[in-house]
């Protein structure tokens, strides 16, 4: 079992605590933190390796607490939203979330999606493949866009290999979850969404009338460079 | 005017009908009398004038008819020509005579008439006295005037003379005038007929149209429209109507606004308490896993307790997030995400993430894809699934295909079945089926859900009673 070290940002007490229980047990190390301040706080002196997010905090919430993290680093963060505030969760991918959990949450399903998004990438095949401009560095997993490095998280990362791995080919939505998110089942697809809109703001040159990732309305999504 | 399509017995018809009705009645009643009296003074003129001719003729003549006893000396004799000038005074043209005395008959020129033209009963009365009828003979109108000629004898009584003089005189000419009449008073008819008819449309549509608006407005009101007011004109009954209406509307415009204010501030009251027992069962929830790995090491009443914490806990958790997805739902600010799906997978991962693969049986043609909201779908079979594998009997089926209008989802058990009287309401919030049951492993949320779910497609969810078991049957329509 694999330590991830984790900073953990909820502003209710008891529920700070019982998570933090729950991780800890899991077998990962646990820096707990009430407010969005402490944490940014935390994540310049010491870079944790993945954030647990609250969006409903006091003070700067958790959305903004993301945006942040976001200028600075690629580090992976879950947020945790409250079923119902679809809108705080869109927001929260829009800011660069990798991923989000539903509170209540299952102590197993946090974990589940923890590991997924620590997952490391294998770089086994030591290739570059460039598409004009965008040079995808699959050995050293850099990505570059006319020699400028591209800074993605690992998330989108590996959503953009996943693409590139099938050129031409349209991949629905619920094949790029499992395979980038490790969701079981047909979550919610606006996951997938968020993270191509994050992807087209890096490697696009207009995001608005994307050139390499294209919508196919109501299947999902194809890489085909021009 | 369509008095053919609307049935005449609609307000507008009984209106025009009676204002019409009215009118020809005035109408017809006022030319009958008017006929009938100028037909009489007609008539009248005619019959006088033609008696007192014959009687001015006979009283002038001065024939030797009669009895001896008469003024007449014995040995004077009545010729052949003087009875045919009197005859000729008596003609005219438009008047036939046919006179008798004795076994001589005369008639004057052009008469075509017989004495078998005079009714019998008339021929017996005119030797007593003078008689007057009008008849038809020979499809023309004709007045009869028959007598016997009287005279006075010496001693001054008055004897019969045996000479019967018989008249026709034609009323051809009457006739005609009548009919005359009869054809202007016909068309004064129609046209008071016209006029009544427009005029009662005419009235009837100012009658009707308030009328109209009110059924109008009835029917916004009815529509949901409780903001719908109709303006107030005059004084007279269909504007106190008309005020009545709009006091009503006002009325039921609050009852209705605090009705759903009501509503809604108790559904927000749900929201709000469901959203804050969420951040306790986090807590809770968060450290169920750890109660479980440490109830093992506990004394046995112990670790029942932290067993019967746990399982409570999860079912409150189920319970709680229902009501947040049964609040989200109700309050519109669920939002429909179709894409395509292959219906096959969707059922397999639904059956997979639940542990339930195995004990239902998939009938899915291979490829079926179809545009839905996958975590909705998602949501509605496995409320539909579950809720057959945990009170129905195995073997559960599910079927899909799709149908011109959409998506058809069958969800078959075999067990008992819902109580008939319990079908309509399976799909209400906490429904119970039968009192005796007391708690369900369910949250009672369900099936209300996964209705809501599907209407949110724009489908609909529908159970029926299978022989043995239930089938709830899941449609969305294309988008």
């Amino acid at each position: 079992m694999r330590v991830a070290g984790i900073l953990l940002v909820e502003d209710d007490p008891s529920v700070r605590t019982g998570l933090e229980l729950a991780l800890t047990r899991q077998g990962h190390s646990v820096t707990a933190y009430a407010t969005g301040e402490e944490a940014l706080d935390h994540v310049r002196a010491r870079r944790p390796e993945i954030v647990i997010l609250d969006v409903m905090l006091p003070g700067i919430d958790g959305v903004e607490v993301c945006r942040r993290i976001r200028r600075l680093d690629s580090l992976p963060i879950i947020l945790l939203t409250a079923r119902g505030d679809d809108l705080d969760m869109v927001v929260g991918l829009e800011a660069g979330a990798d991923d989000y959990v539903v509170k209540p949450v299952e102590p197993r399903v946090l974990d589940a999606r923890i590991r997924a998004v620590l997952r490391r990438l294998e770089s086994a095949s030591a290739d570059r493949i460039s598409f004009g401009d965008l040079v995808v560095d699959r050995g050293a997993l850099k990505v570059t866009l006319a020699n400028r490095e591209i800074h993605l998280t690992p998330t989108e990362l590996r959503l953009l290999l996943e693409l590139v791995r099938h050129p031409g080919q349209v991949l629905n939505r619920r094949y790029l979850l499992r395979a980038v998110w490790d969701h079981n089942h047909v979550a919610d697809s606006r996951l997938v969404d968020a993270c191509v809109q994050r992807i087209r703001a890096k490697i696009e040159p207009v995001p608005a009338e994307p050139v390499f990732i294209h919508t196919v309305r109501g299947f999902g999504y194809r890489f085909s460079p021009p | 005017m369509n008095l053919g399509r609307r049935r005449p017995t609609g307000l507008r018809g009984r209106l025009v009908i009676t204002f019409v009705l009215v009118a020809v009645t005035a109408s017809a009643l006022v030319a009958g009398i008017g006929y009938q009296l100028v037909r009489r003074a007609l008539l009248d003129r005619v019959e006088t004038g033609a008696v007192v001719d014959v009687r001015d003729v006979l009283q002038r003549i001065s024939l030797p008819i009669g009895t001896s006893d008469l003024l007449w000396p014995t040995d004077a004799v009545v010729t052949e020509s003087d009875l045919n000038t009197l005859a000729e005074s008596l003609g005219g043209p438009d008047r036939q005579v046919i006179l008798r005395y004795g076994e001589q008959e005369r008639l004057s020129t052009g008469t075509t008439f017989g004495l078998d033209d005079v009714p019998a009963d008339l021929r017996k009365q005119a030797s007593g006295r003078m008689v007057r009828q009008r008849m038809l003979i020979r499809d023309e109108p004709w007045l009869l005037i028959g007598t016997q000629v009287h005279r006075l004898t010496r001693t001054g009584a008055v004897r019969p003379t045996g000479m019967t003089i018989f008249v026709f005189v034609s009323l051809k000419e009457e006739d005609g005038v009548l009919a005359r009449l009869r054809t202007a008073l016909a068309q004064a008819s129609g046209i008071t007929l016209a006029i009544a008819l427009t005029v009662a449309l005419v009235s009837a549509r100012s009658v009707l149209l308030p009328v109209r608006r009110l059924g109008d407005a009835a029917r916004a009101l009815g529509a949901g429209h409780l903001d719908t007011r109709l303006p107030v004109h005059g004084r007279d009954e269909l504007a106190g109507l008309t005020a009545t209406f709009n006091d009503t509307a006002s009325a039921l415009e609050q009852t209705v606004s605090e009705l759903r204010a009501l509503e809604a501030m108790s559904r927000r009251f749900v929201a709000d308490v469901s959203h804050e027992l969420r951040t306790p069962l986090t807590a809770m929830t968060a450290v169920t896993d750890m109660l479980t790995e440490e109830a093992e090491h506990l004394p046995p009443d112990a670790g029942k307790a932290v067993e019967l914490v746990v399982r409570e806990i999860n079912r409150l958790r189920i319970l709680v997030e229902n009501l947040i997805e049964a609040s989200r739902l109700d309050s519109g600010a669920a939002v429909l995400t179709r894409e395509n799906v292959d219906v096959g997978v969707a059922l397999a991962d639904c059956l997979e993430i639940r542990g339930w693969t195995g004990r239902v049986r998939l009938d899915v043609p291979r490829g079926l894809s179809f545009s839905l909201d996958p975590r909705r779908f998602d949501v509605i079979v496995a409320n539909l699934m579950g809720n057959a594998l945990h009170h129905g009997a195995p073997p559960v089926t599910v079927t899909a295909r799709i149908l011109r209008s959409g998506l058809e989802v069958n969800v078959r058990d075999r067990g008992k079945g819902i109580p008939l009287h319990a079908l309509p309401h399976v799909f209400e919030r906490f429904y119970k089926v039968g009192a005796g049951r007391a708690r369900s492993e369910g949250s009672g949320l369900g099936l209300a859900i996964a209705k809501a779910n599907a209407e949110l497609h724009g489908g609909t969810i529908r159970g029926e009673l299978c022989d043995p078991g239930t089938r709830f049957t899941v449609w969305i329509p294309h988008p």
